[in-house]
């Protein structure tokens, strides 16, 4: 039975990683065109909306990912203070820059949109809020990678940070709700709800999402790998000083 | 623990700049503000709440650094380390001291801003009440923060990014705490929420800097 802890093996990771990377790489990439091209092509123009609507297919599923970034390193980083496993905590590394350049594009697309439907580009409404502060939380994160030599120290303190982030990252949001009405609207998409989307819009914006899923996981495995060979090389050039 | 907190204290106050400091940074940035935004008082007292909270939390933050940097460079650290205090007592102690000698002195010395500020009368005893609430909540944090980075050469920037983000939320309930308070408004609830987040820091992040810290002095 194979567990998922033989992938804490760099070894066995790189071989799975690169096995799968190019089918996860083409899945995202065909997600993403027909998910983009038949929302921006085939679909009506909102009544109200007119074609503004559209940005939907970028603006949703990059902030969705932006969020579930920060939730997988999140668990990486658990994973490394519990179990020690460096290639968790690479992914986790990896994923940052990834996660912060959706929640960039969230922002943005989101101010494109919003200055046609409401007016304004930016509204310190809630939500816009609290993805501006996850912003300043992967710039945290990665600039206290950056400033650590150690990388076991780097992993360390950047973890306890990650798990201490979460925790003020979640009060921060109730807190915004509390400090401002929002102007955004709810969530329109749920598991639990019914859905108030039609359908025409509903299947390619689900495509789009898987897109953006698989475009997110082929970046982390990709960058992962990366930073697995830059371990390596580093080890060899120590290896070569000192023998 | 004592005897850590009543060094801690004794070092402030003897090497001087550890009390005064903070507070003559807290008085220039709440006397610049008028000049920033013009001396109309209705605009100052709608303000107010706001900018007081901001200084006081901007003048625990220039602080920060001096929490463990010294004892780090010194070897102080390694020696407390290897006593038989936890590490989670001495990041307790340290951020005590800390507010004893920052957040303390600003929780005092705010209403006299606020006067300056033409804060309305009915938001003094809101502000005093959120600050001395509020205020224990930016040591425990800041200490995490100071905890992450004592290990880094010039860490002061990355400090602040680090730190900021994490105060927002106990910024955001004192703030609205004094701002409601001083409309007339129910201010009891945002109260009780900048309780609730100090209680909840004081609980959780001295093991969290303890374990920062351990990771440092590795």
């Amino acid at each position: 039975m194979n567990s998922i802890w033989e992938y804490a093996n760099p070894r066995k990771f790189m071989a799975t990683s690169a096995f799968l990377l190019p089918w996860v790489a083409g899945l995202a990439a065909i997600c993403l065109v027909v998910g983009l091209v038949w929302g921006f092509f085939f679909t009506p123009d909102d009544f109200r909306q007119g074609s503004t609507v559209k940005i939907i297919y970028i603006h949703v599923p990059a902030a969705i990912m932006a969020v579930n970034a920060w939730l997988m390193m999140l668990v990486t980083s658990l994973i490394w203070v519990i179990r020690r496993h460096h290639v968790s905590v690479l992914a986790a590394k990896a994923a940052a820059p990834v996660g912060m350049v959706f929640t960039v594009i969230a922002l943005v697309t989101g101010a494109i949109w919003g200055q046609p439907m409401w007016g304004t580009w930016w509204e310190w409404d809630p939500r816009l809020t609290s993805f501006l502060i996850l912003f300043l939380f992967y710039l945290g994160y990665m600039a206290l990678w950056e400033a650590i030599e150690n990388p076991d120290s780097a992993a360390d303190l950047t973890s306890v940070l990650c798990l201490v982030g979460s925790v003020f990252a979640v009060i921060s949001r109730y807190a915004l709700l509390f400090w401002n009405q929002g102007l955004h609207q709810g969530a329109t998409l749920s598991l639990d709800k019914e859905q108030n989307i039609a359908n025409v819009f509903w299947y390619p914006l689900v495509i789009a999402l898987c897109g953006f899923g698989f475009l997110f996981l082929a970046l982390v495995l990709y960058r992962t790998q990366t930073e697995i060979r830059a371990r390596r090389l580093k080890a060899l050039i120590a290896q070569e000083r000192t023998g | 623990m004592i005897a850590l907190l009543k060094r801690d204290l004794m070092l402030a106050i003897r090497a001087g700049g550890g009390f005064g400091l903070s507070l003559a940074f807290f008085l220039i940035f709440t006397t610049l503000v008028p000049f920033g935004v013009g001396p109309q008082t209705g605009i100052l007292a709608t303000i107010a709440p706001g900018i007081l909270w901001l200084g006081a939390l901007l003048a625990c933050l220039l602080s920060l650094d001096r929490i463990f940097q010294l004892d780090w460079e010194d070897g102080t650290l390694d020696l407390i380390a290897t006593s038989p205090v936890p590490l989670e007592g001495l990041a307790a102690m340290k951020a005590l001291a800390h507010w004893l000698t920052t957040g303390l002195p600003l929780v005092v010395a705010a209403p006299a801003l606020g006067l300056l500020l033409n804060l309305p009368a009915a938001g003094y005893l809101w502000l005093i009440a959120s600050l001395l609430l509020g205020t224990p909540a930016l040591s425990a944090i800041g200490t995490f923060g100071a905890a992450l980075t004592v290990g880094i050469k010039r860490g002061g920037l990355l400090l602040s990014l680090l730190v900021l983000p994490l105060y927002m939320p106990t910024l955001i309930f004192g703030a609205l705490c004094v701002v409601r308070g001083a409309a007339g408004q129910e201010a009891l609830t945002p109260l009780l929420l900048v309780a609730g987040i100090t209680l909840g820091s004081l609980a959780i992040l001295p093991f969290a800097a303890a374990a920062a810290l351990r990771v440092n002095l590795r």
